[in-house]
């Protein structure tokens, strides 16, 4: 195959359809609806099972049915609508199902607007839903990205018997770049044991996440979190941009890293001594090798399009070893790169300490920059 | 070598394809490029708009905040990045619906009357492809053949008699850039 | 010699379990009508029940084949889910009041609408067991429960919702009937409605609800006795027993 133009959440969609989706349920919320649109007409098309949920609570419940019968499952919505959906979640969680999730990020909280954002870090990565569980979350930074994670979610869904968020925001599900498509899977013939398919010639299966006894919740407990610490071990994925030489790393996520990747080439032609990691697991982290880099750069610049969310697990494996700093746009504002490399040349002159205050001393420049009219 | 071109004007002027048709063609001549739309409420009655990044290397950013190129089809377009363009830049305006000087005389500037020229060939809806001839004339981002070629390709079939009609158009729009350049040489 | 005949016995549906639910309450004989038809279709082993949240969020401690459990309210689209990735197997939601009229209106109704092929067994029994004899949107008017000490006021609470009527106005249904399960005449009629709601979805007619009338002696605070009584005398009244919607197609079917 050749690389295609294709347009963000339609690619996302067709990538899916390729790794053997079998059920799409979901609400229409700008900016995913062209993932729900897509899907309305192509699954028809090969006879899979779509639906136009009453809400995302009864979407979510939806997938969590359709999962329980062991086929690859999904729905796809935007910040507001995975709020609603954060009780099904849990209840997937809970029940160990493999489920996948595709949040196109826009800006808040509450209704917000339907910008570009990366404010739900922490919902997604932190779990979002009540209880003890971790789910994997992937943050694409380009179309093509966003379809070979999509197709990995399904893989690492199942491995693990966990739900995979794939994080992006209206900027990749909106924008068309050259890209290609994975040739069509072919679906499984056979259900999981563990699937609820009708009780022939075998015991029942029971899905459930109840477990009232709680030394029998905390059996599940635990096996969720082995589950969890070998994931941690396994599917940490990043890139990472001119570190070698590095003094300065940026550290930025899907767009923010993106922008950021313009601002690190800039400044590198201005001879600043300044790379990019960007994490693509945003869960699990990829704590060793931020920790890493800590150990041998000056300084450090987060990068988001929140208000510092990522910074604190940044800063949580740091341990202080260098000032770490921070820029971030909110409210659905993306950064342009020359904000950004106005930070770098800022850090790079910079030798005071931080002293905890990056926050403050962002919010001081930001505002200043605001007022400039930039 | 990396250029941003944004593409402005009214929802219905086509602003939108007309950077896709560029992105296509950027595709073709085998250039590494991003599309992307302003999106939401203001697609509807309010301006319309897309940022085209073409590079010879892999895209960061999608989005500029000053553009190399602009393509201005409607005056809102023209007040809002007339003070954004790169120095040494490229600005054109639909002088059919712009009816005011530009102000910046570090840039390149052209007035393409692209609705009158897109009515002489019998569609007023190719103001946008008149405008595309006229960009390409002044700098070959893509060169026009490519571009025709791409447009070949990927116009929808509905609209695929149109198709002599979309290359007159931004025929006629590169031939009233070189017709200004020469008058501008001799005057 | 005396020949013995089995004229009675646990049906295959049912798994030999000791019942958590309290004496006198009819979620026991409500789960053995559906053993009973699942039994009778031949249709265990491509049966799939979606539990609730309430008193039978164990259901499936008491069934014999596949089951998941929904969160409180859910059942009708986590069942949705279901059969739309595997329309060869048949599902059904157990689901008491709360969960089915209050929490989870929302998606019993669009279930309905949409004409999910399912079957839905509606446990009404006008109070919140689970949690403690509360106040449901089944409660009758001036019923003492613990959210409601002094009565259900209609003027600030609302009156008793009749789902089966409700559900019976939407195109998408196929089958919508209330019975009740207080005495032996209206059990056996309990279980033809739960057969033939059954038999809707085998056919295709659309979505089926059998509303059942049930006690609560526990939290209703007066004996299994006097429960069956109240049925019989409170809550006959207000939700009288019929067939509120049946698809042509079922009109002869004798079961």
């Amino acid at each position: 195959m050749t690389k295609q133009l294709l347009k963000g959440n339609e690619a996302f969609a067709e990538a899916a359809i390729r790794a053997g989706v079998e059920g799409f349920f979901g609400y229409p919320i700008t900016p995913s609806t062209e993932f729900l649109e897509y899907m309305s007409r192509r699954m028809p098309e090969l006879g899979r099972a779509f639906v136009q949920a009453e809400s995302e609570v009864a979407a979510i419940n939806m997938v969590y049915g359709a999962a329980c019968t062991g086929k690859r499952v999904m729905t796809a919505s935007s910040s507001p609508g995975i709020s609603l959906m954060s009780e099904g979640i849990s209840y997937i969680a809970g029940t160990e199902v493999p489920v996948v999730i595709v949040n196109v990020m826009r800006g808040g909280p509450g209704l917000g607007n339907i910008a570009p954002s990366q404010g739900d870090y922490f919902q997604m990565t932190k779990g979002g839903g009540h209880g003890d569980y971790f789910p994997i979350v992937l943050a694409p930074a380009s179309v093509q990205e966003a379809i070979d994670y999509i197709t990995l979610a399904f893989d690492l869904a199942e491995k693990y018997r966990s739900i995979v968020h794939i994080v992006v925001d209206g900027n990749i599900g909106q924008m068309m770049e050259p890209a290609e498509l994975p040739p069509m899977r072919k679906i499984p013939k056979e259900a999981p044991e563990w699937a609820v398919t009708g009780a022939k010639g075998r015991e029942p299966n029971i899905l459930t996440s109840i477990y009232i006894d709680p030394v029998d919740e905390e059996v599940v407990n635990i096996r969720l979190l082995k589950r969890w610490l070998e994931i941690e071990k396994n599917e940490v994925r990043y890139k990472e941009y001119a570190l070698d030489d590095a003094e300065i790393a940026v550290i930025g996520f899907g767009t923010a890293g993106r922008v950021a990747s313009s601002a690190v080439r800039a400044a590198r032609e201005e001879g600043i001594k300044v790379g990019l990691f960007r994490p693509i697991s945003l869960s699990p982290f990829p704590k060793k090798q931020i920790e890493e880099i800590s150990k041998r750069v000056r300084r450090i610049l987060v990068v988001e399009m929140n208000s510092g969310m990522m910074l604190e697990d940044v800063k949580r494996v740091v341990q202080g070893r260098v000032p770490v700093e921070f820029y971030g746009r909110m409210g659905g504002v993306t950064p342009f790169p020359d904000e950004i490399l106005d930070e770098i040349r800022r850090v790079d002159s910079n030798t005071a300490d931080v002293a905890d205050l990056e926050r403050e001393q962002w919010l001081d420049r930001l505002e200043a920059r605001i007022a400039g009219g930039k | 070598m990396e250029t941003s071109i944004i593409i402005s004007g009214f929802g219905g002027q086509g602003t939108l394809f007309a950077g896709q048709v560029l992105a296509y063609a950027a595709l073709h001549a085998e250039k590494h490029v991003t599309w992307i739309p302003s999106y939401g409420p203001e697609m509807r009655g309010g301006t319309a708009r897309c940022t085209v990044i073409v590079s010879d290397e892999e895209i960061g950013s999608p989005l500029t905040r000053n553009p190399y190129a602009v393509v201005a089809l409607n005056l809102p377009s023209l007040d809002k990045y007339e003070p954004l363009v790169q120095s040494g830049g490229i600005l054109i305006a639909n002088s059919s619906l712009i009816n005011r000087e530009m102000e910046r005389t570090d840039v390149r500037g052209f007035y393409i009357p692209a609705a009158k020229i897109a009515e002489e060939i019998g569609n007023p809806r190719l103001s946008n492809m008149v405008m595309i001839g006229a960009l390409l004339a002044v700098d070959p981002v893509i060169p026009l053949e490519v571009v025709k070629q791409s447009l070949n390709e990927h116009i929808p079939e509905r609209h695929r008699k149109t198709l002599t009609m979309n290359f007159e158009a931004m025929e006629r729009g590169a031939v009233f850039v070189q017709e200004t350049l020469l008058t501008k040489k001799s005057a | 010699m005396v020949m013995e005949k089995v004229v009675y016995q646990r049906p295959e549906s049912l798994t030999d379990t000791v019942t958590h639910y309290c004496p006198g309450c009819t979620h026991g004989v409500a789960h053995r009508l559906v053993a009973e038809v699942l039994d009778e279709m031949g249709i265990r082993e491509k049966t799939i029940g979606v539990a609730p949240v309430g008193c039978s969020v164990f259901a499936y401690n008491y069934f014999n084949h596949d089951y998941v459990e929904a969160a409180h309210g859910r059942a009708p689209a986590m069942a949705t889910g279901i059969k739309r990735v595997r329309p060869q197997n048949t599902v059904y939601t157990y689901q008491g009041d709360g969960d089915l009229a209050s929490i989870g209106m929302a998606e019993i109704v669009h279930a309905a609408i949409r004409g999910e092929n399912i079957t839905v067994i509606f446990i009404n029994n006008a109070i919140y067991g689970m949690t403690g004899g509360q106040m449901a949107p089944t409660t009758l008017a001036g019923m003492k429960t613990t959210s409601s000490p002094l009565g259900r006021d209609v003027e600030l609470t609302g009156y008793p919702v009749k789902m089966a009527e409700m559900l019976s106005t939407i195109d998408g249904a196929g089958y919508i009937v209330r019975r009740s399960l207080h005495n032996p005449v209206n059990i056996r009629k309990a279980k033809k409605a739960i057969r033939k709601a059954f038999e809707t979805q085998e056919r295709g007619l659309g979505f089926a609800m059998v509303e059942l009338l049930s006690s609560c002696p526990t939290n209703w605070k007066i004996t299994p006795q006097e429960a069956l009584d109240f049925i019989e005398n409170s809550m006959l009244p207000v939700y009288p027993l019929g067939d509120y919607k049946v698809h042509p197609e079922l009109a002869g079917l004798r079961v």
